[in-house]
């Protein structure tokens, strides 16, 4: 249920014409805020390529309705992933004391 | 709250993985000893949680956003053991998946906000409810205070993490290799949004969970 509301977090940004997170800029908009993408940063930065970038299926359409789709489905997506491995790892945990 | 690649350096984030992976290892071994087969379910649903109420971003005046954790309701209801192992699987997989957070950032990024903010969150709701009967309204007002503090707290790290870095990690030239913000600029812009605002979200969220548990299943409230 909270995953169907997860767009919420889409659309009241930019609602209010709000960017993303404080300090969680990409390379490209860090050049825009101060001029030059420090040299580590640069680095770093494209280190690992995410299947599902910021919350979007691959082929990033405009449209905040379109995003706002893809935004539920990588809820679902994340949160049975999330789940699946919490509930592997507890299953683990929890395999001494089955039976109590 | 979420620290991207490339923000901390190779120190930094080094070391920010020592000091979570003891953490990991610590709560593995309490859950190994406590948690039982049947309450598996409920860690996953903790994690799943944690997961969706993270992508609850809210607008604050600025231009930026931010987000509750769930954190401490967590804590509260499956021990503060639990709450780190499950808010960091959350973490990872918003790293792996979907670039939220950096790779190289999520020793990091599970410190401040599962274990900082577990073991805050537990602390602060163990002091103020102690001796409270379980459906007693102090029990509510520990759990937003608690809520409260440990995001804040969580936030905090993450400025000082981030902040520190003009510091440490300079090029031979005298440029920043990493964020370049000093503390001056980083503890106010993370620190005023989450005492502002996404703090009092996290409190109502942490105290509204915790009257549906009181009212329906008491007994999850130890």
């Amino acid at each position: 249920m909270l995953a169907l509301l997860s767009p919420l977090g889409l659309i009241l940004p930019s609602l209010f014409g709000a960017g993303g997170a404080w300090g969680e800029w990409g390379a490209e908009e860090f050049h825009k805020l101060v001029g030059y993408v420090p040299e580590g940063m640069h680095q770093l930065a494209h280190l690992w390529k995410s299947p599902l970038k910021d919350y979007t299926v691959s082929g990033q359409t405009p449209g905040l309705a379109r995003r706002g789709l893809g935004y539920v489905l990588t809820a679902f997506i994340g949160v049975a992933v999330t789940a699946g491995l919490a509930y592997l790892i507890a299953n683990v945990l929890g395999r001494k004391n089955r039976d109590k | 709250m979420h620290i991207p690649d490339g923000y901390l350096g190779p120190a930094t984030y080094g070391a920010m993985f020592g000091a979570t992976v003891p953490f990991w290892a610590f709560a593995s071994w309490k859950l190994n000893r406590t948690l039982k087969a049947r309450q598996a379910p409920y860690l996953a649903l903790g994690a799943a949680f944690s997961f969706v109420i993270m992508m609850f971003n809210i607008p604050v005046l600025g231009g930026t956003t931010g987000h509750a954790t769930g954190t401490t309701l967590i804590a509260i209801l499956l021990g503060p053991w639990a709450a780190i192992i499950s808010v960091s699987v959350a973490l990872v997989i918003q790293a792996l998946l979907f670039g939220d957070g950096g790779i190289t950032a999520i020793g990091a990024n599970c410190f401040t906000m599962a274990v900082a903010g577990g073991l805050t969150g537990y602390g602060v709701y163990r002091v103020i409810a102690a001796g409270s009967d379980r459906k007693s309204r102090r029990r509510l007002v520990a759990g937003a205070i608690a809520a409260y503090v440990s995001l804040n707290v969580s936030a905090l790290l993450t400025a000082v993490l981030l902040g520190v870095q003009p510091l440490i990690e300079i090029s031979s030239s005298g440029q920043p290799l990493y964020a370049p913000y000093p503390l001056a600029v980083t503890v106010p812009a993370m620190v005023s949004g989450h005492v502002l605002l996404f703090g009092f979200v996290e409190a109502v969220v942490t105290a509204l969970v915790l009257k549906y548990f009181q009212r329906n299943e008491p007994a999850m409230l130890a």
